[in-house]
C-alpha cells in the first residue's frame, strides 16, 4: 500500500513530482496551438505593421491602453453591430505581445480603423471630454508635443524579423524612410503603400512639419481591424 | 523551555522581520495607488496632465505592489518563519543569502514600479516589467529556491509539512511561469524595449496560462500555505484532515495548471481549449473547498475563539471569503455565464474579493500573529484596534465588491440591450456613465480597506516599541480571555 509519508519525507521527490504535476496542464493546452494548423485562420490580407505604426503600437502599450480597451471582438450579435466582424486569430499573428485586452472600460478597438478622423482622433486624445462629455479616458496632450524617437526603428524591425515577422530587406532597409514618409502630407506614398497596403497615410496629427508620437498613435488605431477585407471571405475559411 | 529558547536563538529572524516591515509597507502603497486609481474612474480629472499620472500607467504600479510587493512579502516573510519553524533548522545558506533575497526582491519591485510610471512595460498583464527586470527577478527567484529548498533538505523534522508543500509548489510553479511568459528579445542591450517571441493567440494562451496561475500559485497556493500553518498556531488546534491536505495540495496544483483559457472565452482561441479551461476550472471549486474546509474544520472544538479573539477572525473570515470567491470563479468560467461578466466589472469585483477577502485578510491575521513574536512584545499593543480594522476593512470589501457586482452586471446587460426596432438600445458611452454612482461607492470601499490597514500599521508600530495599551476588554473577551493561555 502506498504511503503519502515517502513523499513527505523526501524533498527531492517532493519537488520532483511537484514539476511534473504541474507541468502537464500547461503543455496539453499550449503545445497544439503551435502544431494544429486550424488554430490560425488562412485568410489573407495581415501584413506586418509599417514603421510608424509600430512605434504607435508601442506608444498604446506605453501608455497601458490595454488596460481599459479590447482588441478581441467577440462573436455575439451585438459586438459584430456595434464593432464589427468578430475578430479572427490571424489578425493578431504579428502581435508581439497581443493587444486582446481584458477589460471594457472603453470600447473595443479591434475595428477602430477608419472609424473616426485622424482630426477626430488627435481632438480625442488630446481632450477626450471635448468629444465625448461622459468619457472618464485620461487626456493624452503630451503625444501632440513629444517628438517620435525612433532612431533605432530598423532594429525594432529586425528583432520582429527574428521572431517570425516577414519583414523583408526592403522593409528594413526603407524603415527610417517610410517612418518619415507615411505622416509627411509632402511626401511619395506610392512605394509605402506597396510594402504596407492601407496604410493611413498624410498628415495625421495636425503638424505636417513635425513627426509627433501622436501620428505614430494615430497611425496605429487607423491601421486596426482594416487589413482584411471581410467582404471577400469564404466562411469555410475562419472555422477553426 | 531552555532547550526551546536556544532553538529560537538560531533561527533566522532578523530577515522575517524585514520581510514584515516590507509586507505592511509595500501594502499601504499597494492600497493607496488602488484607492487613488479608482477615484479616477469615478472622476476622471484626477488623471494628471502629465505623462506618469495616468490611469494606464497607474494601475499596473497598483496591481503589482498589492501582488508582488504585498503579497509577495507576505509569502517571503511567513514562508520563511514556517520554514525555520517546521524544519527546526535556520535558513540554508546563512544571513547573506537571506540579505541578499531580501534588498534583491525590494529593488525588483522599485525596478518595476518606476519603470510602469516611466512607460517602460511590456503590457502581458501581472507580468508587465521588462526583460531586464524579468532577469533580475529571476535571479532572486533562484536565491529564493535555493534558501527555501535547501532548509527543506536540512531539515530536523522527519516530515516536511504540509505548509511547505504549498510554499515549494508556489516557488517551482511561478518560476516556471515567469520564464515561460516573459521569453523575450531586446532591441538593445542597453535599452528598455523588447518584444516577446509569442505572438497571437499562442501569446494569449501562454499569457493566461501565467495570468491566471499567478492567481493559482502566488495568491492561493503560497497563501494556502499561510492557512495551514498559521490558523492552527492561532486556533491551537491540530489541522483538521490530514488525508484532506493530501487530496487538497495534489488536486489544486493539478487542476489549476489548466484553468487559463478561460480568460478567453468567445476570442479567437480555438473552442477546444475554451472548454478544457471551463472544464477544469470547475473541477477547481472541488480542491479549493477542501481546501476551505480543511481551514475552517481546523476551528472544531474552538469554534468559542472566534468571539473574543480578532485575529483569528481575519484568519477564519479569509478563508470564508476563499470559499466564496473560488465557487465564484468556476460560475465565471462557465461560457454562456463569462459571455456576460467578461469584459465587465464583475470580474474586477471578484479579483477583490480574492484579493482583499483572502489574499489581504489572510496576511493581516499572520501579521498580527507574528510581530508581538518576532519583536518579543508581551501581547499585541491593542486588541481593539484590531477589531476595528476588521470590521472597518470588512465593510469596505462589501462595498467594493457588490457595487463591483451591480456595475459589471448592469453593463454586461446593457451592452446586448436591443430596442423594440431591433437596434442596439446604449451606446458604449452611456453605459459608461450609469457605472459612475457605483465606482464612487467602490473608490469609497478602497477608501475604508486603507483605513484599516492604517489602523493596523499603527498598532503593530505600537507594539513592536513593546507598547501594551490599557484597555477594557470586551464583553465576550473578559470570560475567555481569564482561560485563555498566555500569548
Amino acid at each position: 500500500m502506498f504511503k503519502h509519508s515517502f513523499i513527505e519525507k523526501r524533498g527531492v521527490v517532493l519537488a520532483s513530482l511537484i514539476l511534473v504535476t504541474v507541468s502537464i496542464g500547461g503543455l496539453v493546452e499550449i503545445v497544439p496551438l503551435f502544431t494544429i494548423e486550424s488554430t490560425i485562420e488562412p485568410v489573407r490580407g495581415v501584413r506586418p505593421y509599417s514603421p510608424l505604426e509600430l512605434m504607435g503600437r508601442n506608444i498604446y502599450i506605453r501608455e497601458g491602453c490595454y488596460v481599459c480597451h479590447s482588441q478581441m471582438i467577440r462573436p455575439f450579435r451585438d459586438e459584430v453591430e456595434r464593432y464589427g466582424p468578430y475578430s479572427l486569430a490571424v489578425e493578431s499573428i504579428y502581435d508581439h505581445p497581443f493587444q486582446w485586452g481584458s477589460k471594457r472600460t472603453g470600447p473595443d478597438l479591434a475595428r477602430v480603423g477608419g472609424k473616426y478622423s485622424n482630426e477626430w482622433h488627435v481632438a480625442h486624445l488630446v481632450d477626450p471630454q471635448s468629444v465625448v462629455p461622459e468619457s472618464v479616458m485620461p487626456k493624452y496632450p503630451f503625444l501632440l508635443e513629444n517628438e517620435l524617437e525612433a532612431e533605432d526603428i530598423r532594429a525594432h524591425l529586425e528583432v520582429l524579423r527574428t521572431l517570425g515577422v516577414p519583414y523583408t530587406d526592403d522593409m528594413i532597409a526603407k524603415a527610417e524612410e517610410d517612418l518619415r514618409a507615411q505622416a509627411d502630407p509632402e511626401a511619395d506614398h506610392e512605394e509605402l503603400l506597396q510594402r504596407y497596403p492601407k496604410a493611413m497615410v498624410g498628415d495625421l496629427d495636425g503638424q505636417p512639419e513635425r513627426l509627433t508620437e501622436m501620428d505614430a498613435l494615430v497611425a496605429y488605431l487607423q491601421i486596426l481591424g482594416r487589413m482584411i477585407d471581410f467582404a471577400d471571405i469564404d466562411p469555410k475559411d475562419v472555422l477553426q | 523551555m531552555a532547550a526551546a529558547a536556544a532553538e529560537r536563538e538560531r533561527y533566522n529572524e532578523d530577515i522575517v522581520r524585514l520581510f514584515t516591515l516590507a509586507t505592511i509597507f509595500w501594502g499601504i502603497v499597494g492600497f493607496l495607488v488602488g484607492t487613488f486609481i479608482a477615484f479616477q474612474l469615478a472622476y476622471p480629472w484626477l488623471n494628471l496632465p502629465y505623462e506618469w499620472g495616468t490611469f494606464g500607467r497607474l494601475r499596473p504600479v497598483h496591481t503589482s505592489a498589492v501582488i508582488f510587493a504585498f503579497g509577495g512579502n507576505a509569502l517571503l516573510a511567513t514562508s520563511l518563519y514556517v520554514v525555520q519553524r517546521t524544519c527546526r533548522t535556520s535558513l540554508f545558506g546563512g544571513p547573506a543569502l537571506a540579505y541578499f533575497l531580501f534588498w534583491g526582491y525590494q529593488l525588483f519591485i522599485v525596478l518595476a514600479a518606476t519603470g510602469y510610471v516611466m512607460g517602460i512595460t511590456q503590457s502581458k498583464e501581472y507580468a508587465e516589467p521588462e526583460w531586464y527586470v524579468d532577469l533580475w527577478l529571476t535571479v532572486v527567484w533562484v536565491v529564493y529556491f535555493v534558501i527555501f529548498f535547501g532548509t527543506i533538505l536540512r531539515r530536523r523534522e522527519p516530515h516536511i509539512y504540509v505548509a511547505n508543500w504549498f510554499y515549494l509548489a508556489f516557488i517551482i510553479t511561478i518560476a516556471m511561469l515567469h520564464i515561460v511568459n516573459n521569453l523575450a528579445i531586446p532591441v538593445s542591450w542597453f535599452g528598455t524595449k523588447s518584444y516577446i517571441i509569442w505572438s497571437g493567440v499562442q501569446d494569449a494562451m501562454i499569457q493566461w496560462w501565467y495570468g491566471h496561475n499567478a492567481v493559482g500559485f502566488f495568491l492561493t497556493a503560497g497563501f494556502l500555505g499561510i492557512m495551514y500553518y498559521f490558523i492552527p498556531k492561532q486556533a491551537e488546534r491540530p489541522v483538521y484532515s490530514y488525508r484532506l491536505s493530501i487530496v487538497h495540495f495534489w488536486s489544486l496544483i493539478f487542476l489549476y495548471i489548466w484553468a487559463g483559457p478561460h480568460h478567453l472565452h468567445y476570442t479567437a482561441l480555438p473552442d477546444w481549449a475554451q472548454v478544457l479551461g471551463m472544464t477544469f476550472s470547475v473541477m477547481l471549486w472541488m480542491p479549493s473547498w477542501g481546501g476551505m474546509i480543511n481551514g475552517l474544520m481546523t476551528l472544531s472544538g474552538a469554534w468559542d475563539k472566534l468571539r473574543w479573539d480578532p485575529v483569528l477572525r481575519f484568519l477564519v473570515v479569509s478563508v470564508a471569503f476563499y470559499g466564496m470567491s473560488t465557487f465564484e470563479g468556476p460560475l465565471m468560467s462557465v461560457r454562456q455565464v463569462n459571455a456576460l461578466s467578461h469584459y465587465t466589472d464583475w470580474t474586477v469585483g471578484h479579483v477583490h474579493s480574492g484579493a482583499l477577502g483572502w489574499v489581504a485578510f489572510v496576511t493581516f491575521g499572520a501579521l498580527y500573529y507574528l510581530v508581538p513574536r518576532l519583536w518579543r512584545a508581551e501581547r499585541l499593543y491593542s486588541i481593539r484596534l484590531v477589531e476595528w480594522h476588521f470590521w472597518i476593512s470588512t465593510l469596505g470589501i462589501v462595498l467594493y465588491v457588490t457595487s463591483m457586482w451591480v456595475s459589471g452586471i448592469m453593463q454586461g446587460l446593457m451592452w446586448r440591450t436591443y430596442d423594440s426596432l431591433g437596434f442596439l438600445q446604449f451606446s458604449f458611452v452611456e453605459t459608461v456613465e450609469a457605472m459612475h454612482p457605483f465606482y464612487v461607492v467602490r473608490a469609497l470601499g478602497g477608501v475604508l480597506f486603507t483605513a484599516g490597514a492604517l489602523i493596523m500599521a499603527y498598532n503593530l508600530w505600537r507594539t513592536m516599541r513593546g507598547e501594551v495599551r490599557e484597555e477594557e476588554a470586551l464583553p465576550a473577551q473578559l470570560g475567555a480571555l481569564r482561560t485563555a493561555p498566555a500569548r
